[in-house]
């Protein structure tokens, strides 16, 4: 275990956190830094613990064991509320009164802060001007998260909290929330966001933590994690009959191979000159080819190549 | 680009606005709040109006003296006169259709068939003894006058208003409350609202300050109603009426609060809300008067909230009371209200 010191760098740190539910280790001895200014990305399957740690570092929840310090503070003194004037949070599944407009919303939770813009620049920033007489419950999906985001923006916070911002929502409406999420960065802010999709990961995090059942198992860019791999292509195949794993894991330029559900995936370095000596072994050994696809490899080959399990397996 | 609140945004006006807002939103509710208490008036008013005193029913056997016996007790407006078959009378006796059977046979003085057990046929038989003496030439030797016009203060109606009102203070206070936090803590509003600055107690404020408009206009809209409709009044004082009304309602809606203060589904606060509003429904004396229940169980009937409040404000409405003769219940339900706000402010979960 590395350790992390206070600097006036970072923006939000934890050390040795451990939240237990009844008989289930949630965090199991966390440590993690996350730099003013970055983007950082809590990424793993549903269950790892990402929730939990992110509603501790809001000052949601205490934690059993470890220490927690948020823009130099920590949580349960008397200035929780200074503190809070600070942060932007938006939780998994909060649902916002159905039958009070958007601009309503925004002003009530404007009205909760000492400074801040006003409510309507606040909407206009989440492209919500044409819904702000509009009941929460008439918005769409997309509609609701952007309103859920303005809530959390109406302080004009240092550190903005987002757990699964997208989940649920369509690819534009992702797209949305990731400009308003690189919009709020412009401004210097820092983001703490969990996620169980790669590809959202790699679009916003400056860096990731990979986390499973309670730790983190890598951190890094998202460059540095998939360097990890040795190599940055993925070939995926199957063939009919038994296949010999190790007579594919020594062809040329294979850096990896594993088996997964539906076939064989291998991790290259030049699929130009690994598929051509795939294919002619494979003949050699007399099984036919059914299907074969290439991938830059992605944070969630990443995540199988150190759990065997793909992010959605749970 | 910041810029200072103006007063109109304080979280305070805010919260509360929300709340009042909300609530016009939802028609069922509104109806519950307003409508209920006040149909229900009008629906009991009608069904126990004061139709001036019963009439009894008399039968009388078919016979030879029929015709003289008829024409005696048709002197008494309070008698309805039968004539009967013999084979019919005895089965209309029987089934309640007449309360007291004359029947007459020779010269022998008729003979008065009834049920001494029952009340009303008592009053029958007594009637019509009265009038067939008289007709044989009893004199009184008192001349009694009877008052019997009915006052305002003394009517069904007059008893049920302020029952209604005590029995709306008591579901729109807990409802009012305890709803709106089960709502907000099932659907992680609470806890959405807990991660920002916002004061734990301008939250608890705002839906108590929401409560108390609901509850001016739901007192003005049912005794308003009892007043235009039913004549009914309010004999004492009308600022002793008012701060029972309020201490009822800060009552109800503390006792809201410990219902809703860790329940985390609106079916668990549903219920709760059930098991502490059922004995009140019950017991309390709303629709009927609570000294009917036995003397064994009078200290736990008198001692309920809403029992206080129904008597104080019965007493104050019919009875002409004032405030210094409502300051003991006063004391009592201030007693309530404050020991169901701490223990549900102890007890409260906001996560």
């Amino acid at each position: 275990m590395h350790s992390t010191s206070v600097t006036a760098a970072s923006a939000l740190l934890c050390r040795g956190l451990i939240k237990r539910y009844d008989d289930v280790v949630a965090v199991d001895g966390l440590d993690l830094e996350v730099r003013a200014g970055e983007c950082f990305g809590l990424l793993g399957p549903n269950g790892a613990g990402k929730t939990t740690t992110i509603e501790i570092l809001e000052g949601l929840m205490p934690a059993d064991a470890g220490e927690v310090s948020v823009l130099g503070e920590r949580w349960g003194g008397p200035h929780d509320r200074d503190l809070r004037e600070r942060l932007g949070i938006q939780l998994q599944e909060t649902k916002l009164s159905d039958k009070y407009t958007v601009a309503e919303t925004v002003r009530l939770f404007r009205s909760f802060y000492r400074r801040g813009p006003r409510p309507d620049e606040v909407i206009r920033r989440v492209s919500l001007e044409e819904k702000a007489g509009t009941w929460v419950v008439k918005l769409s999906g997309g509609q609701r998260q952007r309103l859920s985001l303005a809530c959390a923006l109406v302080n004009a916070p240092e550190v903005l909290f987002l757990d699964e911002p997208t989940t649920g929502l369509d690819p534009q409406s992702r797209r949305q929330v990731w400009d308003l999420v690189d919009d709020f960065r412009r401004e210097g802010g820092t983001v703490l966001l969990t996620t169980h999709y790669m590809d959202e990961a790699q679009r916003l995090c400056d860096r990731v933590a990979i986390m499973d059942h309670g730790r983190i198992i890598a951190i890094g860019t998202p460059a540095q994690l998939i360097a990890t791999l040795g190599a940055d292509h993925v070939v995926e195949f199957s063939v009919e009959g038994a296949l010999d794993l190790d007579s594919i894991a020594g062809l040329p330029g294979v850096s990896q191979a594993r088996r997964e559900a539906g076939g064989v995936a291998l991790i290259v370095r030049e699929p130009h000159v690994s598929i051509p000596a795939l294919l002619a072994a494979l003949t050699r050994q007399g099984l036919p080819l059914l299907s074969l696809t290439t991938h830059h490899a992605t944070l969630e080959d990443v995540f199988v190549s150190l759990t065997g399990r793909t992010l959605r397996d749970d | 680009m910041t810029e200072r609140k103006s007063p109109a945004d304080s979280a305070l006006w805010q919260l509360t606005r929300a709340r009042i807002v909300g609530f016009l939103r939802e028609p069922e509710a509104v109806f519950w709040v307003f409508a209920f208490p006040v149909l229900m008036a009008l629906a009991l008013g009608i069904a126990y109006r004061n139709q001036g005193p019963p009439r009894s029913r008399i039968g009388i056997e078919e016979g030879p003296r029929a015709g003289v016996i008829a024409a005696a007790l048709a002197r008494d407006a309070e008698l309805e006169i039968l004539r009967l078959a013999p084979a019919e009378a005895a089965t209309a006796l029987r089934r309640g259709r007449i309360a007291v059977l004359v029947s007459a046979s020779g010269a022998a003085p008729p003979v008065l068939t009834y049920d001494p057990s029952r009340p009303e046929t008592r009053l029958a038989y007594l009637a019509t003894r009265d009038a067939l003496e008289r007709a044989a030439g009893r004199a009184d030797k008192l001349d009694l006058r009877a008052d019997t016009r009915v006052r305002p203060g003394a009517r069904y109606i007059d008893f049920l208003i302020p029952g209604l009102i005590g029995l709306n203070l008591l579901g729109t206070g807990m409802w009012g409350v305890g709803f709106p936090i089960a709502t907000a803590r099932q659907q992680k509003l609470l806890k959405r609202l807990i991660a920002t600055p916002m004061r734990r107690r301008d939250y608890l404020m705002s839906l108590m300050l929401a409560r108390l408009v609901w509850l001016a206009l739901e007192v003005i809209a049912v005794l308003g109603f009892g007043i235009l409709a039913f004549g009914t009044i309010v004999r004492g004082s009308w600022l002793a009426f008012a701060l029972v009304a309020l201490v009822g309602a800060l009552v109800f809606s503390a006792l809201g609060l410990l219902v809703a203060c860790r329940a985390r589904t609106i079916e668990a606060v549903s219920g709760l809300m059930n098991v502490v509003m059922l004995p009140m429904w019950l017991l309390s004396g709303s629709f009927f008067s609570a000294d009917r229940f036995p003397p064994v169980m009078q200290p736990l009937v008198q001692a309920l909230p809403l029992t206080l409040v129904n008597n104080a404000l019965r007493s104050i409405a019919n009875e002409g009371a004032g405030l210094a003769a409502v300051m003991p219940p006063l004391a009592a339900l201030g007693l309530w209200g404050l020991a169901g706000f701490i223990v549900a402010l102890r007890l409260f979960r906001w996560e």
